[in-house]
């Protein structure tokens, strides 16, 4: 059992991380302290050109090798350590950095922080980048969700997208970077569930270059949502429907052109399913999709405004920071959500 | 009458409150201002009556032996987990898991409800529970029912009023469904048959409580007919180990 929240400005307004630390606080009773975290779009104006990487060290040797490493490929514009304020709930942090760069090759920048990112995390021991995106960042711990906003000073940050995940690990390690969101450049998820087509998808990956060190089903998500969306061009619906795909018998009774659509989609992308109870809700540079597993194991429920999009766990993380009037519904099994921001470039 | 205001009062303190006045004897409450908090009513075997503004947290009213409880607003998930006695009134919808185990007592839920209503409900001698849902219901509806009531009215639909596997192994009770249901959302286990006159005794019965509750005129609920769902065998799973 998990918690999840987000919400999103469709005209970009700017908000302050108070409302989803409201939000994620409302259902406290979802996590256990094991793991928390935020991830917010629009954080870095000044220096939106260039890929903020969030990283983790556990040591003073970690940072040095990845460092040389950064300095190697990457043109490093500032790097500072992530600003946090001491609180006696958040106990024996990582060494925090944030640097913001851009690759020296031109060819395929995405393609290059991909590479780097993968590289850092699976050859370089106690370092891990767990943000890597333009204009967003994650912030992510072992703690209860609003120590964690205290200890990162989230209310300092404005964003006109917020997604944040209050932890209960059930079957993985409650570590650093087994907190959710899991992110990829501008890709970030919080989930609640468990993906039992982990080996699989994670094997899947793997063809095409993407390596899961963080220990934790989740991580596959993002890497597939890079895959799938960014590199293979999928429209998010059509992505939504091959993580959660119809089932065969409900494929039969579809009309020939559907018929033909989602069994291609089960064939070709057979290994890019999500098995298992899931309620997830990941965001990109413009938008905010709610996904649900195809019998629903998981709540999810959303509502939505004329300005702004929420989606939660529980109907009370909405409440606690939204209008009274606004519009509760709740999506079926395998029905996405998709929200995006108005004028959009997707 | 006490009135609560439960804005940032967690479950536990809101909870023991309520206790600790039933225990001097209270018996009617109004809490305003619920936003989240869990196990309301949970576990009291009194007679009294909670009225909630607000939205309930999860469990609201679970092994609850009495209490009318009135929610004047949505609820989330798993209202009257295993209840055995007593009512629970929601102005709105509900979540997933509603009624789930319950033994006895009724929920009447105004709109929609989400997946797996009625889950393990049963029923013995007298004590047949009963939930009525205004709205649509999701999937799963009436999953491994042993016994009980389920009617759903699909009132203000924007889809199906009852989805996937419904009643999948259900073994016992009875689901009324107003309008058609379409015959692939029946689960393995479940199957149509034809409503009597006897059926439509017993409806007109639960539905007259039900439309009182919500001032809903009684015709309309049947101006369409009704469907009957009920277990093709009592023992769906008798020869899993054998055969």
């Amino acid at each position: 059992m998990c918690g999840l929240t987000g919400f999103l400005h469709k005209k970009r307004k700017e908000i302050s991380g108070d409302l989803i630390a409201t939000s994620i606080t409302n259902m406290r009773e979802r996590g256990n302290g094991l793991g928390g975290g935020f991830a917010a779009y629009g954080i870095y104006p000044e220096y939106s050109d260039f890929y903020a990487l969030h990283i983790m060290y556990e040591d003073n040797l970690s940072k040095a090798e990845t460092e040389t490493i950064l300095k190697e490929n990457l043109y490093i514009a500032y790097q500072e350590i992530i600003p946090q304020r001491q609180t006696p709930f958040i106990s024996t942090p990582p060494i925090l950095k944030r640097y913001f760069v851009k690759p020296k090759s031109a060819l395929s920048p995405d393609d290059e922080i991909v590479k780097e990112v993968m590289n850092i995390n699976l050859h370089v021991k106690g370092a891990f980048v767990f943000s890597s995106g333009k204009n967003m960042g994650v912030f992510k711990g072992v703690g209860f969700a609003e120590d964690l906003a205290n200890f990162f000073r989230i209310d300092e940050y404005k964003g006109y997208i917020w997604i944040a995940h209050t932890r209960f690990p059930t079957n993985t390690p409650g570590w650093w970077g087994g907190a959710h969101p899991f992110a990829l450049l501008d890709w970030a998820i919080v989930h609640n569930g468990e993906i039992s087509s982990y080996g699989i998808n994670k094997r899947y990956l793997e063809m095409f270059g993407y390596h899961c060190c963080l220990l934790t089903d989740t991580e596959v998500v993002a890497y597939l949502l890079d895959l799938l969306i960014r590199r293979h061009r999928l429209p998010i619906e059509i992505a939504c429907k091959v993580l959660a795909p119809p089932f065969w018998d409900e494929i039969e009774r579809m009309s020939e052109d559907e018929k033909k659509l989602y069994k291609s989609l089960r064939i070709v992308y057979g290994s890019a399913l999500l098995n298992g109870p899931f309620a997830i809700l990941f965001s990109f540079k413009d938008g905010l999709v709610g996904l649900n597993d195809r019998i629903k194991l998981r709540p999810l429920v959303c509502a939505e405004t004329k300005d702004m999009a929420f989606m939660a766990s529980e109907e009370c993380a909405i409440r606690a920071i939204c209008d009274k009037d606004a519009k509760i519904y709740v999506p079926r099994a395998g029905e996405p959500v998709i929200v995006r921001l108005e004028g959009g470039t997707d | 009458m006490v009135q609560i205001d439960a804005k940032n009062l967690d479950y536990q303190h809101l909870n023991s409150l309520i206790r600790t006045k039933i225990a001097k004897g209270e018996n009617y409450f109004i809490l305003k201002h619920v936003n989240g908090q869990r196990y309301i009513g949970a576990g009291i075997e009194k007679n009294i009556k909670i009225e909630i503004y607000g939205t309930p947290g999860q469990d609201l009213g679970t092994f609850m032996q009495g209490p009318e409880i009135i929610v004047h607003g949505n609820a989330q998930d798993g209202v009257g987990n295993t209840m055995d006695n007593g009512k629970i009134v929601i102005h709105g919808l509900a979540g997933d898991i509603a009624g789930y185990a319950m033994r006895g007592g009724k929920i009447h839920i105004l709109a929609d409800v989400g997946y797996r209503t009625g889950i393990h409900m049963k029923g013995f001698n007298k004590k047949n529970p009963v939930i009525i849902i205004g709205g649509c219901a999701g999937g799963f509806l009436g999953e491994y029912m042993a016994g009980g009531i389920i009617i759903v009215l699909g009132f203000n639909k924007e889809k199906p009023n009852v989805g996937m596997c419904l009643g999948t192994g259900m073994h016992g009770g009875v689901i009324y469904i107003r309008g058609k249901v379409d015959p692939s959302c029946l689960g393995e286990g479940a199957i149509l048959k034809k409503t009597t006159k006897r059926d439509y005794k017993i409806l007109e019965n639960l539905l007259k409580e039900y439309c009182k509750d919500f001032s809903i005129n009684l015709k309309k609920v049947f101006d369409s007919p009704f469907q009957k769902i009920v277990p093709a065998s009592s023992r769906p799973y008798g020869e899993l180990y054998i055969a």
